[in-house]
């Protein structure tokens, strides 16, 4: 993100310590929320305390259920908290909810969007809503639709617009008085890189010229670099709260990248991952990062003892790492817990090769006139992870249903260990393992009633069956949650239930949809964890994900925007290709908007 | 200007989505044609099965009486087994006969019994065919007195005369409670609907993050619904006097007045509903299960409230459309009653100021 040109660097610098209490725009302070669901009380806030100063952009970070959107519903007055006090420039909002309604402007999650209106009606009702003078509209309306590019669309229903679009109206909607202090939901979720870059590009203009205040919620982690100030979430609790740089800091010295040999690069990230010392091991390209614990550096032999090529680079921290070493130290018994297995009754002669398992050859498939998936064509082979990156509605899960036989493509081949999925979709189900989106669980029954109906549903039976759901229960660590209702279950042990009930029938290909959004950064490395140690047994893994830092983990990926792959290869190849003068060392977000960008530009030529 | 914008912002969407549309002018149509045409509480052309022992100058004559008479369709048979086969197969809802001695009983001194066999399980129906049978009997006993010059002799006369329905059109009663149905479901369904929608489509939290006040937002609801239900009570009036010929004996303006006030306990009970269940098909379910199925049975529309379980009786009064069904039968049939027409618009008022105000303290800006 440092050579992005969005950045907070022409800010003005300030201590979170620092701002006397004039300039205090919003202040949280001791608060408490709980919710009481039907059989529990669930803690969603403990005693938040944030101050934000005027004139930043802070970040809201967190996983999941970490009670991001409970404290921008506290802070709008929607919901009442239990205990504390929060106020807006002075007033408090449990008081006089309706005078800070006047002063901030919000945008939920789905944006508030009435999506059979047109831009300009939506943008029109939002100005009666807010009062503002019919004399000032037209004014404001241009510069909103200058701001956001909407100008052209202004007599499109909004439910017409693409969710990039959308996103910007609901952001314009909730411009059209200034506010003086800003709240966005989570406003980048789902929509593509390039999009989500633009709105960032808005967000510092409105501070920069309008010295609006701007509180973000936010699940990716790379996007708390882009803010001025970062408050941590999790589990309802605050963490800390301070610039990214700071966060970074503490990390300094601690921060390598591991390159090794001869080893390929999940062997090398599940060597380092289990050493001492290690906090984090990831895969970044075609190295391993690696977060240690301490600031002493790591004698490469002690690390990778029989590696001699093996080499340790310190790098930069990133505030990922800073992220997922303090969640460690919160919860440090949890990743060690995890054994690897070594008595899985699955043993596949030719974990690798060249044969392609799923061979995807011209698919279409239309809606109408709509084309989802237009003319997509790769390979996967056995024991590969192949990723499908790309915003909603870029063609990813209308592709995957192809694959699983539960949607007939309009045109093309499709072949899934070596059958056409025209013919016998069903024969080649038995040998496909599905992870849907939401996880398909049946809530009201238990964790092992799960793992019992799913085992039955693949055709499992007698003491094979009762082995499977024994493997399923010590292999996921679900023993201790067995009787639990799925429904009940956190979200990263509904994951687990979820891959452990698609692995029932000991698939050879497994196609995971989005399987880690929404999970907390702990939950999602374990995760992958198990997906490499599949891929290492030979089972084949096609993943779809929209976090950019996941694609790296795959051995190639295809990016997809509308349909249409428009780059295909090794995460390095990627990004390779997206070089220039401008950018040496694209990421991979860079490297998707670069793609898209040229994708626009071919597109306005023709 | 927020109540305007609200306003019109209902309005445009009622214009983009035809399914509100269809409930306030399609659905009064269909149901109106369906109950107009289809559904009829009179025993007309009832199918009969006459059988003839032997015929005679009077049997032709007794036949005659059946044959002229619009409420049934006779058919002879030629035997009895013939007969007991077509009304166990439904050809025929009765039986008729007339025994060999017919004749000759009827010129002597003894009484000429007719066997009429009806098939009961239709109570309703088997009760009506019964009296008719009974009527052109009587009819033709009368008939065939005057045609002898005598007085038939009967003790007792029975004069009776039909007030506000004189032609016992069970159309001219059905009609008008039917307005009360579908005036129900306008109301109460459209709003539940349209609030659940919101909350469904997560706009109505970004409406409550403006300055914009709960009364607004429940008034925005209220006004374009209330047109667009009057809207829907206009098209029921025009063709409840122009298709079906249901008579408006009373002022038009009373039943504004009161369809006015009806509308608003419906709206006020869709209000209330929607505050309860947030997502449209909750809301659905709830207000055809609370408001339109009551409205159905309870209210008198279609079944007779004073032949129902005292329990129930009293059960009626806490339903909006027994009142509204009262007015709208006396309007349309009677005229304006003052007398039936007070209590039932005070009821009606008390009712709107429970809903609308109940409506008016849970709706809060807020998600807990």
């Amino acid at each position: 993100m440092t050579s992005d040109s969005v950045s907070p660097d022409t800010s003005p610098v300030v201590k979170s310590e620092g701002f006397g209490s004039k300039d205090v725009v919003l202040d949280i302070n001791d608060v408490s929320k709980s919710f009481v669901t039907s059989h529990r009380r669930v803690q969603a806030l403990e005693s938040v305390n944030l101050r934000i100063g005027r004139g930043l952009v802070t970040g809201l970070i967190g996983p999941d259920g970490a009670g991001k959107t409970t404290l921008m519903r506290l802070v709008t007055g929607l919901l009442l908290a239990d205990g504390g006090r929060i106020s807006v420039l002075g007033v408090d909002v449990a008081r006089e909810p309706l005078v800070v309604q006047a002063m901030v402007g919000y945008m939920p999650q789905r944006f508030g969007l009435y999506e059979d209106l047109t831009v300009q009606e939506n943008l029109d009702l939002y100005a009666d809503l807010q009062g503002v003078a019919p004399a000032d509209r037209p004014a404001r309306y241009r510069e909103l639709m200058r701001m956001t590019g909407l100008a052209p669309f202004t007599t499109r229903l909004a439910g017409r617009l693409s969710g990039g679009m959308k996103q910007k109206l609901g952001l314009a909607c909730t411009l059209v008085r200034s506010p003086a202090l800003l709240l966005l939901d989570e406003p980048t979720v789902g929509v593509d890189p390039v999009s989500r870059r633009e709105l960032w590009a808005i967000v510092y203009r409105l501070v920069q010229e309008q010295a609006m205040t701007v509180l973000l919620s936010t699940a990716y982690l790379e996007e708390a670099e882009r803010c001025h100030e970062v408050a941590l979430l999790y589990q309802g609790q605050v963490l800390g709260q301070d610039s990214p740089a700071s966060f970074s800091a503490q990390l300094q010295g601690r921060t390598y990248a591991v390159t090794a040999p001869g080893l390929k690069k999940r062997a090398l990230q599940e060597t380092l991952s289990v050493r001492p010392g290690v906090v984090d091991a990831v895969i970044q390209g075609d190295r391993v990062r690696l977060v240690m614990d301490n600031t002493t550096p790591p004698a490469t032999d002690a690390l990778l003892p029989a590696l001699p090529g093996a080499v340790l680079e310190p790098v930069p921290p990133r505030f990922e790492d800073s992220f997922i070493a303090r969640l460690h130290a919160g919860e440090a018994t949890r990743a060690s817990a995890y054994s690897t297995d070594q008595h899985d009754p699955r043993a596949v002669a030719s974990p690798t090769g060249n044969e392609p398992v799923i061979e995807v050859r011209h698919v279409q498939r239309r809606f109408g006139s709509f084309y989802a998936v237009r003319d997509v064509t790769f390979d996967v082979c056995r024991g590969e992870v192949f990723g499908l990156l790309g915003a909603n509605g870029a063609g990813k899960s209308t592709t995957f249903r192809m694959l699983c036989g539960l949607l007939p493509s309009t045109s093309g081949s499709l072949r899934v260990a070596g059958v056409n999925l025209r013919r016998a979709a069903a024969h080649a189900r038995a040998r496909i393992g599905y992870m849907s989106q939401r996880f398909s669980l049946y809530g009201s029954l238990s964790a092992l009633q799960n793992l019992e109906f799913f085992s039955s549903a693949y055709g499992l039976s007698g003491s094979q069956r009762e082995a499977r759901i024994a493997w399923a229960l010590r292999q996921f660590e679900l023993e201790r949650m067995a009787d639990v209702s799925s429904i009940d279950l956190p979200l990263g042990y509904k994951q687990r239930l979820a891959l452990a009930c698609a692995l029932m029938h000991e698939p050879e290909i497994l196609f995971l949809d989005e399987p880690t959004s929404g999970v907390d950064p702990l939950a999602r490395r374990e995760f992958w964890r198990r997906i490499n140690l599949l891929a290492e047994r030979g089972v084949t893994v096609l993943i779809t994900t929209h976090f950019m830092e996941e694609a790296e983990y795959c051995d190639r990926l295809a990016i997809m925007a509308a349909g249409e792959i428009l780059s295909l290869g090794t995460p390095a190849e990627i990004k390779r290709a997206a070089r220039s003068p401008a950018i040496a060392e694209p990421t991979m977000e860079q490297a998707f908007i670069a793609l898209i960008e040229a994708q626009q530009q071919t597109g306005m030529a023709s | 200007m927020r109540l305007r914008g609200l306003i019109r912002k209902e309005f445009l969407q009622v214009l983009r989505d035809p399914s509100s549309i269809a409930i306030a002018f399609v659905m009064p149509v269909v149901l109106l044609l369906l109950f107009g045409y289809g559904v009829s509480l009179d025993a007309k052309h009832v199918p009969l099965a006459l059988v003839i022992d032997q015929p005679s100058a009077d049997t032709a004559s007794f036949t005659g009486a059946f044959q002229e008479s619009q409420y049934f369709r006779p058919t002879m048979k030629a035997t009895m087994r013939a007969a007991e086969q077509a009304l166990l197969q439904g050809e025929v809802n009765g039986i008729v006969r007339l025994r060999a001695d017919f004749s000759r009983r009827l010129h002597g001194d003894t009484s000429a019994p007719i066997q009429v066999i009806v098939n009961g399980v239709n109570a309703n129906d088997a009760r009506l065919i019964q009296g008719y049978v009974e009527g052109v009997w009587v009819n033709w006993l009368e008939d065939l007195a005057r045609a002898r010059g005598e007085e038939l002799n009967i003790p007792i006369r029975l004069q009776q005369r039909v007030w506000f329905n004189s032609e016992l059109r069970s159309r001219n009663y059905l009609v008008p409670g039917l307005i009360a149905v579908i005036m129900t479901l306008i109301g109460a369904l459209l709003t539940a609907m349209v609030m659940a929608r919101e909350w469904e489509r997560g706009t109505m939290e970004a409406l409550m993050v403006t300055p914009v006040a709960m009364r607004e937002v429940l008034l925005g609801k209220l006004i374009p619904y209330f047109l667009l239900g009057m809207g829907g009570m206009l098209l029921s009036v025009i063709m409840a006097v122009w298709l079906f010929g249901v008579p408006l004996r009373g002022s038009l303006a009373v039943l504004f007045v009161a369809a006015s006030l009806f509308l608003l306990v419906a709206l006020g009970m869709g209000l209330l509903i929607s505050i309860v269940a947030k997502n449209q098909f909750v809301a659905g379910q709830v207000a055809i299960i609370v408001t339109f199925l009551p409205a159905f049975i309870l209210s008198g529309f279609i079944f007779d409230i004073g032949s129902m379980p005292q329990i129930v009786q009293l059960l009626t009064h806490l339903i909006a459309a027994r009142y509204f069904v009262s007015i709208l039968q006396t309007v349309f049939l009677a005229g304006n009653v003052w007398a039936v027409l007070v209590p039932n618009a005070l009821a009606l008022i008390a009712m709107a100021v429970i809903f609308l105000g109940l409506s008016r303290r849970r709706a809060r800006k807020r998600l807990d």
